[in-house]
């Protein structure tokens, strides 16, 4: 593949773009397991939800 | 499933776990063929091979206006039904339209360098979307910084309808003044002026970027759904300890 005499620009905008992508999926990813432990920790702890009582 | 039960929050985490896989899938396999498509498209007669960057910017561009738009009707939910799901639309749809708003701009001052002669001018397109990144930092600044998360929902909710007097401008800017930034030429009367061979590989990975944003969002909205159950616990926590020791 030829990208040309402005390949770099090109090669650029890929890049970005992808560290871009890459930042929002690990973002999403670690905060989604950050959340899970928590919640984890506060029912081991004995901690529930007012919902989640009444619907046991 | 009627509609009317995702807008219970334990419903719509169900059905998030559902759908979300698939829609990772589908934005996997999407971009496969878009960037091969893409990598394969021919050369454009005037720009030569820095229209694939185009590839990038259309579809990011596009995806900036409708995370917009999205929060528009999010904030109608917060401030009208004072739904708890509008707020966790909202707050959750904001960080991944301003990182699309970023890209769209980035990767046109990488292709305005090498077409235009200049990463940037103050034309009325660009400037409108740099306009709508500032806007999504307000909105994100207020999600962040409010200590009561309501007042911060509502806040952000009214800055959101404010906002969307830009989108317009950012779509018709091209018509109502006399930009350096080039016309519409895919969505026009008459039809597309871009080539087959060039627009299909445009329309792929537009589609391709649009499930990874639904992807995206869906799982922030999950996470968002979670961090506030954790807040609800906590409270309950802090609450049962100021009565034990009262």
């Amino acid at each position: 593949m030829n990208l040309g005499p402005h390949a770099e620009f090109i090669v650029a905008a890929y890049a970005v773009a992808l560290f871009v992508v890459a930042a929002l999926v690990a973002w999403v990813t670690l905060d989604y397991a950050a959340q899970r432990r928590i919640l984890g920790d506060l029912e081991e702890r004995g901690i529930t939800r007012r919902s989640a009582r009444d619907s046991q | 499933m009627p509609v009317i039960d995702l807008a219970n929050p334990t419903r719509f985490l169900a059905l998030v776990n559902r759908v979300l896989p698939w829609l990772i899938a589908a934005t996997v396999v999407l971009l496969a063929i878009g960037l091969y498509r893409a990598v394969n498209a021919p050369d454009d007669y005037q720009q030569g091979a820095t229209v694939k960057i185009m590839y990038l910017h259309v579809p990011a561009a596009w995806l900036g206006m409708m995370g917009w738009g999205i929060m528009n009707v999010a904030a109608l939910g917060t401030l009208v039904w004072r739904h708890p799901l509008a707020d966790v639309t909202g707050k959750a749809t904001a960080p991944i339209g301003a990182a699309f708003t970023f890209v769209c701009l980035v990767t046109g001052s990488l292709w305005g360098r090498p077409t235009w002669g200049t990463y940037w001018v103050w034309d009325a397109r660009l400037t409108s979307e740099l306009v709508l990144l500032l806007l999504y930092l307000g909105v994100l600044s207020l999600y962040w910084t409010a200590e009561d998360p309501g007042r911060g929902a509502r806040a952000a909710a009214i800055l959101s309808l404010v906002g969307a007097v830009n989108l317009p401008i950012i779509k018709f800017s091209v018509d109502w003044w006399n930009t350096l930034h080039q016309g519409e030429s895919i969505f026009r009367a008459g039809g597309s002026t871009i080539d087959p061979s060039i627009l299909w590989p445009l329309l792929i990975m537009a589609l391709a970027f649009t499930c990874l944003f639904f992807a995206l969002l869906l799982a922030a909205m999950r996470n968002e759904i979670l961090r506030r159950r954790v807040r609800a616990m906590r409270l309950m926590q802090a609450q049962s300890l100021a009565e034990a020791t009262s």
